[in-house]
């Protein structure tokens, strides 16, 4: 049993995360995350396939960051805005308090003459823990359908 | 018409857009490149290390299949049933004992041998084949295939030098010195970019565009094109390694900001908040931290500090390719080495810190020279006339003229008097 309020705190929770990259809020974005956090984003294949293999891993909160500065400060990456379309959680509770959520996603981007494509679909895989009322993401693990990446992946999933 | 009036200059130091864009020219590296007379990289022994084990890749377009056979060596055929042309083997990789089309059930041995045809003679005396139809005549078409210290490599061709001598003194030691150890693998990534394939072999083969579009570096204070660095090749300029020996430029800070304020790059002193993927554990001996070894057509081995990786470049038609990474280590590797390695996956790859923009700028070129045949790339950083064997400079694309060169050879399209 999930009380609402943590229910509640997810729901934000996952919408902040949609909202803060589609708009390009990345410095906010980083809050959403534990200190001691795991980020990752996954080829299907290589869970397939049973390999560490991963397209970027961020140990902690202060690498989540650095992605960020990475991008505003040293990367060219195509001109484009995102937009996530997250499906509902299935939520698990855990013996520790924290709650494991699996969901859905579909990430369109769109370019500078206004054409749009489906950029990635996959899963997310969920640790989140609550902090002062908030739910915040302790490990978030962005298993990738579309492992064949479009150009390439710079703004996160 | 393709024919050797398409170059400008006798040197290569001008490319024409029109062998990106003309289909012409696609077909026709379909038979000489692809099928020509030279070593395509394939794979690694270490993906295949049980007898049955198989995965499929590419020869250029070809889709093709490599598998360890019953007496422990690596075979390979081209993916396409011989009876219909149905794709053989679908799944990307696992262990059969043999191979069957799941369209008339045809099976072929691991050699590509057709060992199988059902109803062959027919249900109660009738149907099936001729008796003359000989199955030996009709297996899948073969490719043999050589390793390399653990790297597979493939050709169609049976006029092609042996292995070693194709890839030349230094592509064949920095090879060996990578493969020195069992290798691990690590995972795979995979990304699609719209652009001709041989944009991308320029791109490994171009120290210039390094710390200019890679900005990575110089933000963060990783590397500098004072930084001792440059490029070997073979005497026949088809392959390029270019490398960077750790801090031989710490004391020369100074004359590193100098030097990009004189390109109007100014100097950032960004600091990450983690330093910890900029880590370097020495694994080799030679000082050597970063080697990107570009191997002609399709192959590019890669040490970055402690990221270890293979690039094959999949051809989609001429305006795509696909980038296939294989991440490796060693066998040995303890937990927090490879972790370490995981962890300067960052820098490479489709999201990688010091890689994404590579896609970005193949795709921007490509777009850019669509129906501009006659236009021409400009390729004169380090000189032109003669190529060398050895670069002793950073800021250098000469490898370029190397690479279009043998291609030019092996297209029959050489110019006359051409400088090499």
């Amino acid at each position: 049993m999930i009380a609402s309020e943590k229910r509640d705190a997810i729901a934000d929770l996952m919408a902040e995360y949609a909202y803060r990259i589609d708009r390009d809020k990345l410095e906010d974005w980083v809050n959403l995350f534990t200190e001691d956090c795991l980020y990752k984003v996954v080829p299907r294949e290589n869970v397939a396939q049973g390999l560490p293999g991963v397209l970027l891993i961020c140990l902690n909160r202060n690498m989540v960051h650095d992605r960020v500065t990475s991008l505003r400060v040293a990367n060219e990456y195509n001109i484009h805005v995102d937009r996530h379309v997250i499906g509902a959680p299935r939520l698990t509770a855990q013996a520790d308090g924290s709650v494991r959520a699996e969901s859905n996603y579909a990430l369109f981007q769109t370019n500078q003459e206004g054409e749009s494509w489906l950029f990635s679909v996959g899963c997310y895989e969920d640790v989140i823990v609550f902090q002062g009322g908030k739910a915040l993401f302790k490990e978030r693990v962005v298993i990738v359908d579309t492992y064949a990446i479009p150009n390439l992946l710079a703004t996160p999933i | 018409m393709l024919d050797n009036s398409i170059w400008p200059a006798k040197d290569y130091s001008r490319v024409p857009f029109r062998l990106y864009h003309d289909q012409e020219v696609y077909d026709l590296e379909r038979e000489r490149i692809w099928r020509g007379p030279l070593w395509s990289f394939l794979g690694l022994e270490a993906e295949v290390p049980k007898i049955g084990d198989f995965r499929t890749s590419f020869i250029g377009d070809i889709p093709v299949v490599y598998n360890r056979g019953d007496d422990g060596k690596v075979y390979g055929f081209v993916n396409r049933c011989a009876h219909r042309g149905s794709t053989v083997r679908r799944e990307a990789y696992g262990n059969a004992a043999d191979h069957t089309c799941i369209y008339h059930r045809w099976c072929y041995d691991k050699k590509g041998g057709l060992i199988g045809v059902p109803f062959r003679r027919g249900v109660k005396g009738q149907g099936g084949l001729d008796p003359a139809f000989d199955q030996a005549q009709h297996g899948l078409e073969t490719i043999r295939i050589e390793s390399w210290h653990g790297i597979l490599f493939a050709t169609f061709s049976d006029k092609v030098e042996p292995l070693e001598q194709y890839l030349g003194g230094p592509m064949s030691n920095m090879l060996a010195r990578i493969m020195a150890r069992p290798v691990k693998v690590l995972g795979y990534q995979r990304q699609r970019i719209k652009g001709n394939w041989k944009l991308y072999c320029e791109n490994t083969r171009d120290q210039y565009h390094g710390s200019l579009l890679h900005q990575f570096h110089m933000k963060f204070g990783i590397t500098r094109v004072t930084q001792k660095g440059g490029a070997w090749m073979d005497t026949r300029h088809r392959h390029s390694i270019s490398y960077t020996r750790e801090d031989t430029d710490a004391q020369d800070s100074a004359q590193a900001i100098a030097a990009y304020a004189d390109q109007k790059v100014a100097e950032s002193d960004f600091q990450l908040k983690d330093q910890g993927i900029l880590g370097y554990k020495q694994e080799f001996d030679d000082g050597v931290s970063l080697a990107i070894c570009s191997i002609f057509p399709n192959g590019t081995f890669q040490q970055i500090r402690n990221s270890m990786a293979a690039r094959q470049v999949r051809p989609r038609g001429m305006d795509e390719f696909e980038l296939y990474w294989t991440i490796f280590g060693y066998e040995g590797d303890d937990e927090e080495l490879e972790m370490h390695r995981l962890l300067q996956t960052n820098m490479i790859g489709p999201a990688g810190f010091i890689s994404m923009e590579d896609g970005e700028a193949v795709e921007i070129a490509h777009r850019a020279t669509m129906l501009e045949g006659e236009a021409c790339s400009i390729i004169e950083m380090g000189g032109g006339g003669k190529i060398p064997d050895e670069i002793t400079f950073k800021v250098s694309d000469v490898p370029l003229r190397g690479f279009w060169s043998y291609y030019a050879e092996l297209m029959g399209i050489e110019p006359e008097g051409g400088i090499r």
